[in-house]
């Protein structure tokens, strides 16, 4: 078993808002490429062009109808990722100490060096956010980038995690939601964040916006006024347009 | 275990250098960054500098490391030696290749350019490829834009000087309320979903007019579930229940649009439906001034909306007393149109009621001055916040053009055209109809076409026709039958040549088009028509060049390809000659540069027309000793001049003063300068410019300076386009040149001056009560065209595409999960599976575009879920209607732009046995390429 290191004062994290997430991979397709590239072994692909293409991805976006007992059926986009909870199941159930929680930004990382591959971390983890790579037999998750965010060798504004710079619908929000303060944790609070599967008792850090009510019904009674109709026919119409007219500025001679 | 945290290296080494390009994973391009390591592509992000995706980047275009090492990728130039469609190739030399296309091309350039058909798909480079074709002589010539959205484009530039996407954008900044209809993914892809984003943090609202729901529509505030093919009519009933309540803006109409001129209201005059024009040909408005007739475009002339004028026993009325006649009619009450729309009566005015509430009682004002054209100073800006975007959803229909023009009337009565919180124009939009070429077809032997092919007609007279009335062009674009065809019409071609009709070809010669699949209506059909012999043996086509990066399906069909490089291996400019990236408040121009070189034998394609064009002699590509005048694209893009002053990039040219920006010299060093700025350059419009272009002079004087046109050019909308009554006028026996007799009732009823609706074509060749269900595509987000499932990363995110049924057909057929069915309409059938969706229309079914696959392409195994369970709606759509026993056959276009009616499409459904495969299966090709790795692990760092 792998302690925990209690809780963090800093808790780095995403906020994910549903009302704007279209649902168009980017974040998926970024995180993918750069996680490849760096932080420890690439994310390999079994297949890539076979017939059951399968690869290891840490986001991932799923897409789910939702069917109002009234009403319009809606889709939501709902993207996935290590949450980096503040009591991480896949922790503490670790047995060679290689999956463990920053102390300095409560990130949940796995030590690819010390990771067997047993899997116990992917069971304990409620999300299904984690996967271990086919190719090197090791568990990768979300790093919330931290090759990224403190990283000296790329520009300021580019020291956030990938899915969040490449986010073309700005659903993505990165921040410490530790600090009340800070634009997630005031975004949060401004719009109803929540957490996900709370009742798993995981106290997730990220946190996900709701989507706003939709497609209210039509309040004919208040708009109304706006198209009471000036004419029934068209030389009703030019007689109005007359009148209309005149009262344009510069307009009655 | 402890609490020991492991040593973490948190500023781990990024890339050695990082170069700065245009992606083009879609259309769309974006700036990107290509970090590099050790001279290979590491890692691909959005340029934050760049106007268009300002650092963001899709899914596509951060999987471009995957496309640039795709095992799809042509590695040499190839010769058929198998029948064609075998896929059977040998690798042949560029000396080889050019001299087997020199020996088809030289011939024909010298005795009938016309037999040389050059058509471009989805490239970037019209510009460049247009002059290489008009060098050639050929009249033949034209890009995609005819199986795409030319009625977007076609009505916009008829209506107003500009349309949507690459010519304008919604007013992010400001507008209250966005209204998004059907739109393809990539037309614009990152800038919509920054747009969306934007509005939505600032609590504006968005509507959504799609049958599907998914994507954009999923988070629109309100989502619409139209039935396709009615949304002009549906458009309709919203200017129905404005015009109805008089909230429109009267004085945006009367000053800036043609609502104010008079028009011939005599039915028995040979001028009915022409504008009243002056000595000088100006269209003539009663001035509210003196009441009486004064040009549009008179100094301080107050255009009036309302008087009439008579004169010699003609009254003349002015358009918007027409527009009242039209759209006033009860038959465009919602009420009457909520059935065929599939939308309620009470949601179609309360939509109306929020747009008239929006626009007009939460209306903006900037405190900016500015001068119009007619000399008249106004102190502020007004806003109509309202906006709209629309791509393809609404254009591919048989109805499309007047949809499109139905939406910019709507737009524009509410005085939401280039206004603050509107649609504003990106530069050098906007542009009217009349300040476009017109379309040349006159063919010499030997010498170039006598100008450009592509343009705008503004009356019969302009039509590509011969002496005996027939069509000049192989496609038959500019002529009866879709006269306004400014595209070209692409998918025409091949039936067309095959038939002989207008005439025969000798060699088709395309780039960067998949026609042998999903490009295509009737891919069956296609396929025969390429591979089609004469009783001797020869083939119907006789040659067949194709030009493309990929082993695509349409590779297999032709005699010689020619190996393009990926887009991170070659130049390329988006150029204001072409179809620009600019953004409202600025012109902006991006090149791509080879940030890696190829590690195979494959070129540039319009480096290899470079060459070709100097081979045969081509004017515009050899000097005066003979010599070749453009080594490569770099060359061309740095020195060719296309009027004086102004050439391909309108970046860093030489000016007397050092570089400037628009009109100037030549600068060798231009490529490199681009290269040190990102890629791109960019100029900002002035402040008092920024609204209003069209009839602003401040806009005008800038955008002569900058070299978009040479003089000012101010002009006001057209809510009546004059040339479409020509086109009536000729249908109606007025005129020297007159449509046969077959088409005369079509123009007549689709060529209306005013927009109007009707029901798509299909539903009047096709019993609507056997093929009740409407039938469409969409292009997801993470993929484009066919170009996605090479790619190891997208294709897991889409690797196999179901039809999508609504609950109500789900249910009347009983589908269970797993389930397949027989889709079949009046041209074929297909056999697929199904899957469930409740936010879509109740009769409507559609799947994902371009996701099946042929077996044997793209380098994808045979067992493949694209080859396997994929599938193309393509199958069920043929390039004719079906006959309805006049003795004729009809296009599935539309009749005025001749654009390919992709979405009228009807079908039925039945519940199938699983087949192993889905239906039809063909044959499979042999792959040109080698096969691909079964594990990919796709780091090039340590």
């Amino acid at each position: 078993m792998t302690q925990l290191p209690g809780p963090t004062a800093k808790k780095l994290g995403l906020v994910i808002d549903l009302d704007t997430c279209v649902g168009c991979h980017a974040c998926v397709i970024s995180c993918k490429a750069w996680n490849t590239e760096n932080y420890g072994v690439p994310l390999s692909d079994q297949e890539p062009y076979g017939a059951d293409p399968s690869g290891t991805f840490l986001n991932r976006v799923h897409s789910y109808e939702v069917q109002p007992a009234q009403g319009t059926a809606q889709l939501v986009h709902f993207p996935k990722s290590c949450l980096h909870c503040e009591d991480a199941p896949c922790v503490t159930v670790c047995p060679t100490g290689a999956s463990y929680k920053r102390v300095e930004d409560g990130i949940v990382l796995v030590n690819e060096s010390d990771c067997i591959g047993c899997g116990l971390c992917a069971w304990a983890c409620p999300y299904g956010a984690r996967e271990l790579d086919a190719k090197e037999g090791v568990m990768k998750k979300c790093t919330l980038c931290v090759d990224r965010i403190y990283n000296e060798n790329l520009p300021e504004e580019d020291r956030e995690p990938a899915c969040v710079r490449t986010c073309p619908s700005g659903a993505r929000h990165f921040g410490d939601l530790g600090d009340a303060d800070s634009d997630v944790s005031k975004l949060v609070a401004e719009r109803g964040g929540f957490d996900l599967m709370p009742e798993q008792g995981t106290k997730p850090v990220n946190k996900y916006l709701p989507p706003r009510p939709k497609d209210a019904e039509p309040q004919i009674d208040i708009l109304a006024p706006f198209l009471e109709p000036i004419a029934q026919d068209g030389k009703g119409f030019v007689g109005w347009l007359d009148k209309a007219l005149s009262a344009l500025p510069g307009g009655a001679k | 275990m402890s609490l020991d945290q492991p040593p973490l290296d948190t500023s781990p080494f990024v890339s050695d250098e990082v170069r700065k390009t245009t992606c083009y994973m879609c259309a769309c391009r974006c700036g990107i960054n290509v970090h590099m390591k050790g001279g290979k592509v590491a890692y691909i992000e959005g340029n934050k500098d760049h106007p268009v995706n300002k650092g963001v980047l899709c899914a596509k275009g951060s999987a471009g490391i995957m496309q640039h090492n795709a095992p799809s990728r042509l590695r040499a130039p190839l010769k058929r030696v198998g029948p064609r469609g075998s896929g059977k190739f040998e690798e042949i030399s560029w000396e080889e290749a050019l001299s087997l296309a020199v020996d088809w091309l030289k011939p024909i350039r010298d005795t009938a350019p016309e037999k040389l058909a050059f058509f471009t798909g989805r490239d970037q480079s019209q510009s460049f490829t247009s002059f290489w074709a008009q060098g050639f002589g050929t009249p033949n010539y034209a890009a995609h834009g005819g199986f795409c959205s030319v009625n977007m484009a076609a009505a916009g530039i008829y209506t107003m000087g500009g349309a949507f996407w690459e010519f304008g954008q919604p007013d992010w900044d400001h507008t209250k309320l966005f209204m998004l209809f059907g739109v393809a993914e990539d037309h614009d892809s990152n800038p919509i979903k920054m747009g969306i984003g934007k509005i939505k943090a600032r609590g504006a609202r968005m509507i959504g007019v799609n049958p599907i729901r998914t994507g954009y529509n999923a988070v629109a505030d309100d989502w619409v579930g139209i039935t396709p093919g009615t949304d002009g009519l549906f458009i309709l009933a919203l200017v129905h229940c404005l015009m109805k309540a008089g909230k429109v803006d009267l004085d945006y109409l009367a000053r800036f649009t043609n609502a104010s001129v008079l028009v011939n209201d005599d039915p028995k005059s040979e001028q009915y439906g022409l504008f009243l024009r002056d000595a000088a040909g100006q269209p003539q408005v009663i001035d509210r001034r003196t009441g009486m007739l004064a040009a549009w475009n008179g100094m301080g002339v107050e255009p009036d909306l309302s008087g009439t004028h008579h004169a010699k026993g003609i009254t003349h009325r002015p358009v918007f007393h027409r527009m009242a006649d039209r759209y006033l009619d009860p038959a465009y009450a919602p009420e009457a149109v909520a059935d065929r729309c599939g939308i309620s009566a009470l949601r179609i005015r309360a939509i109306a009621a929020d747009l008239a509430r929006v626009a007009f009682d939460e209306a903006i004002e900037l405190d900016r001055t500015w001068t119009d054209f007619r000399g008249v100073t106004h102190t502020r800006m007004v806003g109509r916040p309202v906006s709209f975007h629309a791509m393809r959803g609404i254009s591919a229909h048989s109805n499309g053009f007047q949809t499109c023009r139905a939406l910019h009337m709507l737009q524009i009565i509410l005085g939401a055209v280039e206004t603050p919180g509107g649609m504003r124009f990106k530069p050098p939009y906007p542009k009217p109809a009349t300040a476009h070429p017109k379309p040349h077809c006159k063919v010499t032997p030997g010498q170039a076409l006598d100008g450009p092919h592509l343009g705008y007609v503004q009356g019969p007279e302009d039509l590509c026709l011969d002496d005996d009335g027939r069509p000049i062009r192989i496609d038959k674009a500019y002529s009866w039958e879709n006269p306004m065809s400014a595209h070209g019409l692409m998918h025409m071609v091949i039936s067309n040549a095959h038939a002989g009709d207008p005439y025969k070809i000798d060699t088709l010669f395309m780039y960067m088009a998949n026609m042998a699949w999903n490009s295509s209506m009737n891919v069956g059909g296609v396929a025969k028509m390429l591979t089609d012999q004469n009783a001797d043996g020869s083939y119907v086509i006789p040659h067949i060049i194709y030009s493309d990066a990929y082993s695509s399906e349409m590779v297999a069909y032709a005699d010689l390809i020619l190996p393009d490089t990926t887009y991170l291996e070659r130049h390329d400019c988006i150029s204001l000659l072409d179809r620009p990236i600019c953004e409202a408040d600025a012109v902006a121009d991006a090149i791509r540069w080879p940030v890696v070189e190829p590690d195979r034998d494959v070129r540039g394609f319009q480096s290899v027309l470079c060459e070709l064009g100097a081979r045969l002699d081509l004017p515009g590509f050899v000097n005066a000793d003979g010599s070749q005048k453009y080594q490569d694209y770099a060359d061309y893009i740095t020195n060719h001049i296309r009027r004086p002053g102004i050439g391909p990039l309108a970046g860093f040219r030489k000016g007397a003063d050092g570089v400037q920006g628009g009109r100037g010299d030549v600068n060798p060093d231009q490529l490199q300068t681009y290269i040190d700025n990102g890629g791109f350059w960019i100029e900002h419009v002035p402040e008092s410019a920024a609204y209003y272009k069209p009839f602003s002079m401040d806009y005008q004087n800038w955008a002569v300076k900058m070299g978009f046109y040479d003089v000012v050019q101010p002009y006001i909308f057209q809510l009546y386009v004059e040339p479409l009554r020509k086109f009536q006028a000729a249908a109606q026996g007025i005129g020297t040149r007159q449509p046969p007799d077959h088409l005369r009732g079509q123009i007549a009823v689709t060529m209306d001056a005013l927009p109007i609706w009707y029901p798509p074509f299909e539903d009047g060749h096709v019993d609507p009560v056997e093929y009740p269900i409407h039938a469409l595509t969409q292009r997801p987000m993470a993929m484009y065209h066919s170009w996605g499932s090479q790619n190891a990363w997208l294709r897991q995110i889409h690797g196999h595409n179901p039809l999508y049924v609504p609950t109500k057909i789900w249910e009347a057929n009983g589908f269970q999960e797993g389930d397949w069915a027989r889709v079949s309409s009046a041209h074929g059938a297909i056999t697929v599976p199904v899957a469930h969706q409740a936010s879509l229309n109740e009769n409507t079914v559609w799947t994902w575009n371009a996701i099946g696959k042929r077996k044997g392409a793209w380098a994808l195994d045979s067992d493949a879920p694209e080859a396997t369970k994929g599938f193309l709606l393509n199958h069920l759509i043929h390039e004719l209607l079906p006959p309805k026993g006049d003795g004729l056959r009809w296009a599935n276009s539309d009749p005025i732009t001749g654009q390919a009616a992709w979405f009228d499409l009807r079908v039925k459904i039945e519940k199938s046995g699983i087949p192993n495969e889905a239906q039809p299966v063909l044959p499979a090709i042999t792959s040109p390429v080698p096969k691909a790795p079964r594990v990919l692990a796709w780091k090039v760092g340590k």
